[in-house]
């Protein structure tokens, strides 16, 4: 009796995790199948035929995909660049030197992620139109650095964090000046940490729709607007490999943020 | 030396905070002045009013979308960390960690995308079910409503949560949990009664967090629900580009400070209290 019992458990179990994946991979394979379909109708359950069509016009070199994939990354790259210029000094006040009201600070740099955006961005989009850089990759990056600077500062207040003091005043005794101290032996150990939190503003920045919505219209396109309008425009098949495109980087930065992250440092985060 | 360390630190961490500040602080001073003002100047409730006329539906709406979401991510996610941290079948414990957390990364805006085919009426989910046999074609109905929403939020943010709780769970002391194990309590009943109370906290960060991001995604209720009702983040979006109409837009927008406002509270309280833990 025992023995049914548990042989009924596994099995409501493994029914159970069956439902999960499904849940969980079927809206995936679904856009898999959408970005090969050539044509797709009800009453077919499959797509009616395959074929690549649909990939050869995203990447054909003058096509509004490539384009909008240069302007993503382009932006994208810039908005690291600004984010790290910002919080690499901040960070390291935040980690190493004595700063005044230091957990108010913290919190400010998470205020623009706890409220609610498209309000925010409504106004910053008033104020942009009146300074002449909407529809502009300026405004666009601006905005995407404010968004995802409450990673980069806190990453790297936490890279700083863990850097080993001890190391620092070696360096120190034997006579080099706190800046080079900083430059050789500080910011090489936090190194690692710092590319992390690089990573995760090029993929915020990347992923980034609301604030491009509102600030970057119509002149600025980058992928996700161009997979909203192919959306809406009824192009599955090219919102479905524009979705496949923005998927790759986010599931390859699943997978490897444990190499790029250290538990050391990804512990102090937020702290 | 000529500047103090003090000096130096606030120098260094200036850039960060101007951006913040113009970005941020800015336009959201912005939209209060702009909401609470009246059409002739002057201190008005006007666009509340209007805003309330037009949208309370809307508003109710959002409110329970966001929290049956909400909810239904919690449970999820204390499903999946739970079994995570007590399931003792070595394959199924494996193949629930390879899977559950893919989702994490994953953009909204590709999210909605998925949940677009996956849950039409001729979507994948329908079609599996029909050639299991489970239904009927004709019994095929398409999801893309609140119900769509709801399925797009949680699917999007249980990994999260689920992460968190499951590195919470993971750090409380396993000797109570065997103990309770070891007095005969089922392994629900020790999740229950022993494990969650000790990681409440995380959970309840985690749902917070969670609880503002979907109020403020744009791309989900545009993507998987084209009509009305829907959330108001649309709303805000609608009378800023067909009517340029920004106190209307405004005082929706204070509306959803105002639902996120009790969520932050709980969490800058909790942030200040482990700031001041030694």
């Amino acid at each position: 009796m025992m023995h049914l019992g548990s042989a009924l458990r596994t099995a409501l179990a493994a029914f159970l995790l069956a439902a999960f994946a499904f849940v969980l991979i079927g809206p995936l394979a679904n856009l898999a199948l959408w970005s090969v379909a050539e044509r797709w109708y009800t009453p077919y359950k499959l797509p009616v035929s395959y074929g690549t069509r649909y990939w050869e016009q995203v990447f054909r070199p003058t096509g509004d995909a490539m384009a909008s994939l240069g302007t993503s990354v382009f932006i994208a790259v810039l908005t690291v660049a600004v984010a790290l210029a910002l919080s690499i000094p901040a960070g390291y006040a935040l980690a190493r030197l004595r700063l005044p009201a230091r957990a108010l600070f913290m919190v400010v740099f998470l205020l623009p992620q706890a409220f609610p955006s498209v309000a925010i961005y409504i106004n910053v989009a008033r104020v942009f139109y009146q300074l002449g850089i909407n529809g502009t990759v300026l405004g666009v990056v601006l905005v995407h650095a404010a968004h995802g600077l409450v990673y980069s500062v806190w990453i790297a207040a936490a890279a700083f964090g863990a850097v080993d003091k001890d190391l620092e005043l070696a360096a120190r005794n034997i006579g080099a000046s706190p800046l080079k101290t900083f430059v050789s032996v500080t910011l090489p150990l936090a190194a690692p940490g710092i590319v992390a939190s690089g990573i995760f503003v090029f993929l915020e920045s990347l992923d980034e729709f609301t604030g491009t919505f509102f600030v970057g219209v119509p002149q600025v396109r980058t992928l996700p607007l161009l997979l909203y309008n192919a959306a809406m425009g009824g192009n599955y098949q090219v919102a479905s490999i524009t979705a496949l495109i923005l998927l790759v980087p986010s599931v390859l930065f699943m997978l490897f943020i444990e190499r790029f992250l250290r538990a050391d440092v990804l512990a102090k985060v937020g702290a | 030396m000529s500047i103090s360390q003090r000096q130096l630190a606030l120098l260094l961490i200036t850039p960060g905070l101007a951006l913040v500040a113009a970005l941020f602080l800015y336009p959201l001073s912005f939209s209060l002045i702009s909401a609470f003002t009246g059409p002739k100047g002057g201190f008005s409730l006007d666009a509340f009013r209007k805003a309330w006329e037009l949208y309370s539906g809307d508003i109710l709406f959002t409110v329970v979308i966001v929290l049956v979401s909400c909810s239904l991510t919690g449970l999820a996610a204390i499903v999946i960390a739970g079994t995570l941290t007590l399931g003792e079948n070595r394959l199924i414990v494996g193949t629930l960690k390879a899977l559950y957390r893919w989702p994490l990364f994953i953009p909204f805006i590709v999210a909605a995308q998925c949940m677009r085919t996956f849950l039409a009426k001729n979507g994948l989910m329908n079609n599996s079910f029909v050639a299991m046999g489970l239904m009927e074609p004709l019994q095929a109905v398409s999801f893309l409503d609140w119900r769509g929403i709801i399925a797009t939020f949680v699917w999007k943010q249980t990994p999260f949560v689920a992460l968190l709780l499951a590195g919470a769970l993971a750090a409380i002391d396993r000797a109570t949990l065997e103990a309770g194990r070891n007095l005969g309590a089922s392994r629900l009943r020790v999740l229950v009664e022993l494990a969650l109370p000790q990681v409440m906290p995380q959970l309840l960060v985690a749902l917070v967090l969670s609880f503002v991001t979907m109020l403020s995604v744009l791309s989900v209720p545009m993507m998987v629900a084209g009509s009305q009702p829907t959330l108001l983040t649309v709303d805000m979006a609608f009378r800023i580009n067909a009517y340029g109409d920004y106190a209307t837009a405004n005082a929706l927008g204070v509306i959803t400070y105002l639902l996120s406002a009790g969520a932050a509270i709980i969490y800058l309280k909790r942030g200040m209290a482990k700031e001041g833990a030694p």
